[in-house]
C-alpha cells in the first residue's frame, strides 16, 4: 500500500462468500507485482490438486508505482495453468491497475468455486458476489456491455469477464479485460470458468495523499518527458508491434504455415505498415500511459445488399498477426480481423487458437486427424475454414474438437504430430523463429513465454553468440524482468526504466531501495518459481523441443540440435548455481 | 484576458488520464485521478468515445449562486474562485452544477472545482486540451 508498511490482500473465497482484507508486512519484500503474486500463488497454491480444482487460487496483483508513474499500467495474474499444468502467469494492462490501486488493493486472491455464475463486484467500500446466471453464455463483449449499464463508476474501473471458452473450459481461454486487453495466456478463463466466475468488476475513488509532491512531481515529470519528447518509444505509439511482422519476413524469422517457412509471400499485405494505413481507424491507452499502444482497426463487414454495413473495431498487435495470419498463410488483413473478432468474442488466446489450428491442418494434411469432425476442411488461408474450426472447438462438438480444446500438446499427444505442434512448456509459442535464444529461452522460461526473457531479442544482436552469452543473458534478462514486473511497469516501457530510474521513482513515493535490494529481488524471484514449477511436477531435465524448430531454417539459419543440447546442458549447469546460491 | 480550459480535440484523446493525474498531484496533492477537477471517461467503454467531464466556465455560474456563504465567486473570464475557508461542507454547489463536473471528495471538507490554471494542458501528449483567452466578464 502507498504511504503504508504492508501489503494489501482481498482474499475472497468463492465457495462460501467469505471475504477478508488483509495486512501483510511480511510481503514489502517482494514489492508487488510478479514478486507478490508469486509469494501469493506459493503460499495458497495446491501442487496436488488439478488446476481446476475449486480449491486453486487466482492472484493478481499490482505494485507500488502503478498509475501513478507513466506506463506503470499492468496487474498481473497467477495461478495453476490448466494448459501445462504448471506455472500460471499473465500480464494484462487496461483499467485494471488503476481500479485496484484506489479500491485499496494490492492484490486479489480469489479461491473456492461459487454455487451458481457470479460476478464479482469490488469498490473502496465493499465486495459482494453478484448473480450472474444471466450473463453466463454471453460473449465477451456483450457481458462486458451489460455490467458497464449495470454497474456505476465509469472511467475509474475495470471489468473484467469471460467468454464461452472460458465457461466451457477451453484450456486456453483468456480474460478480457475492458475489451481491448487481456490475461491472454495460460488459461486464466478456465480458472474462472472452473469457478463459475463469469466475470470482476472493480472501481477505486479512494484519495490517497502524496506526501512529497516536490519530488514525485519532479521524477514523474521526468519520465513523462522522456516517454512523450524522445523516440524511445516510438515504436510503439507508431506502427505498433505489428512493424515486427515485415521485418521478421525478411529475415527468415516469421513463422509461416505451421513454420513450415521462415517467410511469408503475403507478408506486406499483412504488415503494420498495411494495417496503419489501410483499417487503423484510433488508438487508445491503458490507464496512466501517454503512448498510446493499443492499435485499433476498422473491421467493416456488408451484410446486405444495398450497401448494409456493419462495423467493428478490433485491436490488433505482431502476436495476433502472426498466429491468426502468416502461421495459418492468411494474407488477407480483413480475413485476420474476422478471425481476431471471432476469437475475442468466445474469449480465446489468439495465440494459442492460431497455433493449434496451423497443427490441425497440417496434422488433416497428414491424415492423422478428420476435420470433418469439426464440420469444414481445414487447409492455409482458408478464413471460412478456421472461423468454423473456432465455433466447433468452442462448443466441443466432437471428439476432435474437444481434444483440440486442450491445447495443441495434448492434442498432439493423443493423435500424433508431436513434431510440429507449435509449444515449449505446453506453452503454443510466440511469433519469432529467431535463433537459439529464442527456443531456449521460452523453453525454460518460468510462464513458457517470449516475454520471461526476450530470448528473439538476443537473437537479433548483431554478431554470433557463444553458448554462455546465450544462456547467461536469458537467464540475466529473467532475473532482471522480475524486478521489473514486480513494480508491474508495461515491458514496452522497459528502456525508459532503467535500475537508476526505477530506483529514483520508488524513492520519490518513499520506498529506498538500494541496487542490491533489486537485484536480490530478481533472483529470488526466480529461485522461488523454479520451486513452483517443479512442485507441479516441471522438471529442467525432461525437456523437449519439437523437430520443427530445428527443420526450418531461422533467422541465424538451421539450428543444431546437438549444439543445443549443450545449452540446455549449460543452462542446468546455471540453474543449479543458482539453486544453492 | 483571463484564459479557461477547453477541451476542443477529444478525438484525439488515447485516455492516459495524464491530465488528471497532473491536476490531482499538483493542485490537490493526491495520488487520485478522481481527485482532479477534470473527468476523462468513455462512453460506451473502450469502443466508443473518449470525452471530457469539464468545467465550462459559466459567466454566471450556478455553483456560485447557490453557494450560501460566498465560498465560490464568479471568476474574471467564467467560473468560480474557492475560497476554502469560507466554505461550510454543505455540496449544494454539487448539486447546482448544470453539468454535473464539481466533485466531493470521499470524506472531504471541500469540493473540487476547476480553477482554470492550465496544468492539465501541459501534460496531454495530444493536444485534446487547450486554454483558450476569453473577453472578461463585464
Amino acid at each position: 500500500m502507498l504511504n503504508e508498511s504492508y501489503i494489501r490482500v482481498l482474499d475472497v473465497d468463492l465457495g462460501t462468500g467469505r471475504v477478508r482484507a488483509l495486512r501483510r508486512p511480511d510481503l514489502q519484500r517482494y514489492l508487488g507485482g510478479v514478486g507478490l503474486a508469486t509469494a501469493l500463488l506459493t503460499e495458497y497454491v495446491r501442487p496436488d490438486l488439478d488446476p481446476l480444482a475449486p480449491e486453486q487460487p487466482i492472484v493478481i496483483a499490482i505494485g507500488p508505482l502503478s498509475t501513478i508513474y507513466p506506463a506503470v499500467t499492468k496487474a498481473i495474474a497467477m495461478f495453476r495453468s490448466p494448459l501445462n499444468g504448471e506455472l500460471g502467469e499473465s500480464h494484462a494492462g487496461g483499467r485494471l491497475a488503476l481500479a485496484m490501486r484506489y479500491a485499496g488493493y494490492d492484490a486479489l486472491v480469489l479461491h473456492g468455486r461459487a454455487p451458481r455464475p457470479v460476478y464479482l463486484y469490488v469498490d473502496s467500500d465493499q465486495v459482494l458476489l453478484k448473480r450472474a446466471d444471466t450473463l453466463w453464455g454471453m460473449d465477451a463483449e456483450e457481458a462486458g456491455r451489460v455490467l458497464r449499464d449495470l454497474e456505476p463508476g465509469r472511467g475509474h474501473r475495470s471489468i473484467m469477464r469471460i467468454g464461452p471458452a472460458g465457461e466451457r473450459l477451453v484450456r486456453y481461454a483468456l480474460v478480457n479485460c475492458e475489451t481491448y486487453r487481456h490475461f491472454g495466456r495460460l488459461g486464466l478463463g478456465a480458472v474462472f470458468g472452473s469457478k463459475l466466475l463469469k466475470g470482476i468488476y472493480i472501481s477505486g475513488d479512494c484519495d490517497i495523499p502524496i506526501p512529497n509532491v516536490k519530488e514525485y512531481n519532479r521524477v514523474y515529470t521526468e519520465i513523462y518527458r522522456r516517454i512523450v519528447s524522445t523516440d524511445a518509444m516510438q515504436k510503439y505509439h507508431d506502427l505498433g508491434t505489428p512493424a515486427n511482422v515485415l521485418a521478421l519476413h525478411e529475415l527468415g524469422a516469421l513463422p509461416t504455415r505451421n513454420l513450415q517457412s521462415g517467410r511469408f509471400e503475403g507478408a506486406a499485405e499483412i504488415s503494420g505498415e498495411a494495417f496503419a494505413e489501410h483499417d487503423l481507424m484510433r488508438k487508445v491507452a491503458c490507464s496512466g500511459c501517454p503512448i498510446g499502444c493499443i492499435h485499433i482497426a476498422l473491421l467493416r463487414q456488408q451484410f446486405g445488399d444495398e450497401h448494409e454495413y456493419s462495423w467493428t473495431g478490433i485491436s490488433y498487435d505482431h502476436e495476433l498477426l502472426y498466429s491468426l495470419g502468416s502461421l495459418l498463410g492468411i494474407a488477407s488483413r480483413h480475413g485476420i480481423l474476422r478471425l481476431l473478432d471471432r476469437v475475442a468474442q468466445k474469449g480465446l488466446d489468439a495465440i494459442a487458437t492460431g497455433v493449434t489450428l496451423a497443427w490441425a491442418t497440417e496434422a488433416a494434411d497428414r491424415g492423422l486427424i478428420d476435420t470433418r469432425e469439426l464440420g469444414t476442411d481445414l487447409s492455409f488461408g482458408d478464413v471460412e475454414g478456421y472461423l468454423k474450426a473456432i465455433d466447433a472447438i468452442v462448443e466441443g462438438r466432437s471428439e476432435l474438437a474437444r481434444h483440440l480444446a486442450l491445447g495443441v500438446t495434448a492434442a498432439a499427444r493423443h493423435y500424433g504430430g508431436e513434431d510440429f505442434a507449435l509449444a515449449l512448456g505446453g506453452n503454443p509459442v510466440a511469433g519469432y523463429h529467431t535463433g537459439y535464444a529464442n527456443v531456449l529461452g521460452q523453453l525454460v522460461g518460468a510462464r513458457h513465454s517470449h516475454v520471461d526473457n526476450g530470448g528473439y531479442s538476443i537473437d537479433q544482436k548483431p554478431r554470433e553468440l557463444t553458448d554462455e552469452e546465450i544462456v547467461d543473458g536469458v537467464i540475466a534478462e529473467e532475473q532482471e524482468r522480475n524486478a521489473l514486473n514486480s513494480l508491474a511497469i508495461c515491458m514496452f516501457a522497459r528502456k525508459i526504466y532503467d535500475r537508476p530510474t526505477a530506483l529514483a521513482a520508488l524513492k520519490a513515493i518513499g520506498i529506498p531501495w538500494t541496487e542490491q535490494d533489486w537485484v536480490d529481488l530478481g533472483r529470488r524471484i526466480y529461485r522461488e518459481k523454479v520451486a513452483l514449477k517443479e512442485s507441479f511436477g516441471f522438471s529442467y531435465r525432461d525437456l523437449r523441443v519439437p523437430a520443427r524448430f530445428f527443420e526450418t531454417p531461422s533467422m541465424r539459419g538451421r539450428l543444431d540440435p546437438q549444439r543445443f543440447a549443450q545449452l540446455l546442458e549449460l543452462f542446468n549447469e546455471r540453474l543449479n548455481a543458482i539453486r544453492v546460491a | 484576458m483571463a484564459k479557461i480550459l477547453t477541451a476542443p480535440a477529444m478525438s484525439r484523446c488515447i485516455g492516459c488520464y495524464s491530465c488528471m493525474l497532473a491536476c490531482a498531484r499538483l493542485n490537490y496533492g493526491s495520488y487520485s485521478p478522481r481527485h482532479a477537477a477534470l473527468q476523462i471517461r468513455t462512453q460506451g467503454g473502450l469502443q466508443g468515445r473518449l470525452v471530457a467531464d469539464i468545467c465550462r466556465a459559466c459567466r454566471e455560474p450556478a455553483c456560485a449562486e447557490a453557494c450560501p456563504t460566498g465560498a465560490l465567486s464568479p471568476r474574471r473570464g467564467g467560473g468560480v474562485t474557492l475560497r476554502a475557508e469560507e466554505c461550510i461542507g454543505c455540496q449544494a454547489c454539487v448539486r447546482a452544477c448544470p453539468l454535473g463536473v464539481i466533485y466531493w471528495p470521499k470524506n472531504g471538507r471541500t469540493p473540487i472545482v476547476c480553477r482554470h490554471c492550465g496544468l492539465c494542458v501541459r501534460y496531454c501528449p495530444h493536444g485534446c486540451l487547450a486554454m483558450e483567452e476569453v473577453p472578461d466578464a463585464e
